[in-house]
């Protein structure tokens, strides 16, 4: 079993949802990556979703496009980002990482160069967000060959022939896109969420995360009800844009660890 | 040669083209296909269309012979397919007419368009105020900067203009923040693509409302030729202007295609928008295509004097047209492009846009090393005016 699939076994058998947080690599500076990742481990986290930063997010809001660009400025590429994973991994040989990004840095390394390094940087997933289930079958295989799991999103608009479609094809979990639109933002609809994971569960096997537009612990915890996992990248990434760098840390910890306290309580 | 026949069903153009895109916008693109799908061959839609570009648009555009020039250049005579004379000034509007014809039959209220120069967003404001619908124009802060009088035009024609303040503010991120528009408002939004870019229906769609340029040169050259150019030339931002007149033409081996890109300060400098020569495959704007980018797979800014072809990526047909060798693709500098501006003013009478320039000044390159009796079909595909501005700085001269 792998760190994704070992995860989500212990929580289930613990009756725990997992908290998913997501930051973009590089951000505020490379320096801070690696402590970060071990801090939102500390708050609590289960599995931490890294963003590779890129020039041209177009699936993504102005908080994770800054975040983007202030990483871009340090020259982060798909590179440094490995790198940090393995300094990550030096300490911490437990938490599930999931690279999330888009295709042209990954194919500017090249997909078979990319997965064999990532795999022995210590990746379990990936998520390229602008890889669609039609144009990545190879890229699929390329992933499964090293062991990693394609992760997808499905979003409230995907048609039920399409959930079946990635149904297939992925692996870890699936990422349920709450909202119709980019990342960050709010307005998160509780109601629809539910009949919708209902639905997707017909054609799902694998634990489903629902992520966009989850801002506090209340937002958290009742997501946390419905779904397998909540994933909180936006509001964190507000905290470390906001945070001076010497509370950076505790900003950060203080954020996360009061969302896992609300996911925990949900099942109480 | 197999008659060609691209893209296929998913919109590949060999490797190129397809669908890449974040599962959000799927299903507006599926719905988007369908439509165009039934459209693309309704007679009714198609009579609206032509009817459209005949008494709005003011088609068909001439074929006029620059005889004066082409005498001065001493080889090949030039025709230039003069779709300056269209209405907003540019091939620009062929296709915006086309994509809002669609969206009205789509019940949508409300387009939406990048720009960079402006011109497509000119072109989009004017059908938008024409069919009565809301517009929105995204053009990068940068952009908006440049080219202020073209904002005024938009604003005149009932438009909103956002400047985009993120990556490079230039047209790259105007089309990823239209795209994050879409994506939020596609119950009653149509994006309006401006070139043969994005995901797929958009590279095949674009390109069909724009075949009316070379449909119209066919019939026109042989009514007043008796028969084909040897050679056509067209600059290439994205490509809209030049897959325009060259698809047409694809079967027929006999007519050269040249596609002419920004070589800016040169090829060998790092401040181009040669993104066929200079560029390599990967994935931007939903699509896959020759981009202009880093060893990190980031995409890097380019620069024109132009800002219609200061563009990273290029469309996946023109990729395709290239790797098989069907297409030829060179670039043209800032300064050639200026010095074919001045030419066609004090020649022919007529202004160029700096774009269009780009084109001119390869024809001038190449039609010494040609006879007299050759044709050479250049693709002027907007007027100058816009440019005065660009013009008169670059000589040194402020208006
Ligand atoms: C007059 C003119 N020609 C050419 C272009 C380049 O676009 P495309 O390559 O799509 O024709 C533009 C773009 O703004 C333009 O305004």
């Amino acid at each position: 079993m792998n760190r994704i699939a070992q995860t989500f076994a212990v929580l289930q058998s613990n009756r725990k949802k997992a908290l998913i947080p997501f930051i973009t690599a590089g951000d505020p500076g490379p320096a801070n990556t690696v402590e970060l990742m071990h801090c939102l481990v500390e708050a609590g986290s289960d599995i931490i979703e890294l963003g590779v930063p890129f020039s041209d997010p177009m699936a993504d809001g102005p908080t994770i496009q800054r975040s983007s660009e202030r990483a871009l400025k340090h020259q982060v590429g798909i590179n440094s980002v490995l790198n940090m994973i393995s300094e990550f991994r030096k300490t911490n040989s437990q938490t599930p990482v999931v690279l999330m990004g888009y295709a042209n840095p990954i194919e500017a390394m090249g997909h078979e160069y990319f997965a064999a390094r990532a795999k022995e940087a210590g990746v379990d997933g990936v998520l390229t967000v602008d890889y669609p289930p039609e144009e990545c079958e190879e890229w699929v295989r390329c992933l499964e060959q090293h062991g990693m799991d394609a992760i997808f999103l499905l979003s409230p608009t995907s048609a039920q022939s399409r959930v079946a479609r990635v149904a297939e094809l992925a692996k870890g979990y699936i990422y349920y896109v709450s909202l119709k639109g980019v990342t960050g933002a709010s307005h998160l609809d509780l109601e629809d969420v539910e009949s919708r994971l209902a639905q997707l569960r017909t054609a799902v096997s694998i634990p489903i995360g629902v992520g966009f537009g989850i801002r506090d612990g209340a937002m958290a915890g009742a997501v946390a009800k419905l779904a397998d996992a909540v994933v909180v990248g936006s509001r964190i990434i507000e905290e470390i844009e906001l945070s001076p760098q010497n509370e950076l840390l505790n900003n950060v910890r203080n954020l996360v660890a009061g969302m896992r306290k609300a996911i925990d309580e949900q099942g109480d | 040669m197999n008659i060609y026949d691209l893209p296929d069903k998913r919109g590949h153009f060999g490797p190129y083209g397809g669908v890449f895109v974040a599962e959000t916008l799927i299903s507006a693109l599926d719905k988007l296909r369908e439509q165009y799908d039934s459209y693309r061959n309704d007679a009714e839609f198609k009579r609206e269309f032509e009817n459209e570009l005949k008494h709005y648009v003011g088609r068909p555009s001439p074929i006029y012979h620059a005889k004066r020039w082409s005498e001065h250049l001493g080889g090949a005579q030039i025709l230039l397919k003069r779709e300056d004379l269209n209405h907003t000034g540019a091939h620009k509007v062929n296709n915006t007419v086309g994509q809002a014809l669609l969206a009205r039959r789509m019940g949508k209220k409300r387009v939406i368009a990048e720009t960079g120069a402006g011109q497509h967003g000119v072109a989009t404001a004017t059908v938008a105020a024409r069919y009565g619908m809301q517009c929105v124009v995204y053009m990068g802060a940068e952009d908006v900067r440049r080219q202020a009088t073209n904002v005024y035009r938009m604003k005149l024609l009932g438009a909103e203009v956002i400047p985009v303040e993120s990556g490079s503010r230039t047209l790259k991120d105007a089309l990823n923040e239209a795209m994050r528009d879409w994506v939020t408002h596609v119950e009653n939004t149509f994006y309006i693509i401006g070139t043969v870019a994005g995901p797929h229906p958009y590279p095949m769609m674009v390109r069909d409302f724009q075949t009316v340029i070379g449909a119209e040169a066919k019939l026109q050259m042989q009514e007043t030729y008796g028969r084909q150019p040897d050679v056509l030339i067209a600059c290439v931002g994205g490509g809209s202007n030049a897959i325009g007149l060259f698809y047409p033409y694809i079967n027929d081996e006999s007519v050269r295609m040249i596609g002419v890109e920004a070589a800016g300060k040169g090829l060998d400098t790092n401040e181009h928008a040669a993104t066929l020569s200079k560029g390599k495959p990967g994935v931007l704007h939903g699509n896959r295509t020759y981009l202009i980018q880093d060893d990190n797979g980031q995409i890097i800014e380019t620069h024109s004097i132009s800002a219609g072809l200061d563009y990273p990526g290029v469309g996946p047909e023109h990729a395709w047209l290239k790797d098989i060798h069907r297409a030829e693709y060179v670039g043209i500098t800032d300064d050639e492009a200026l010095e074919a501006f001045h030419a066609l003013c004090r020649f022919e009478g007529i202004m160029p846009a700096l774009e269009s320039s780009h084109a001119l000044a390869y024809a001038a390159k190449f039609a010494p090393t040609l006879s007299k009796d050759q044709l050479i079909l250049v693709n002027l595909s907007g007027r100058g005016d816009k440019d005065m501005a660009t013009v008169a700085q670059m000589s040194g001269i402020t208006l």
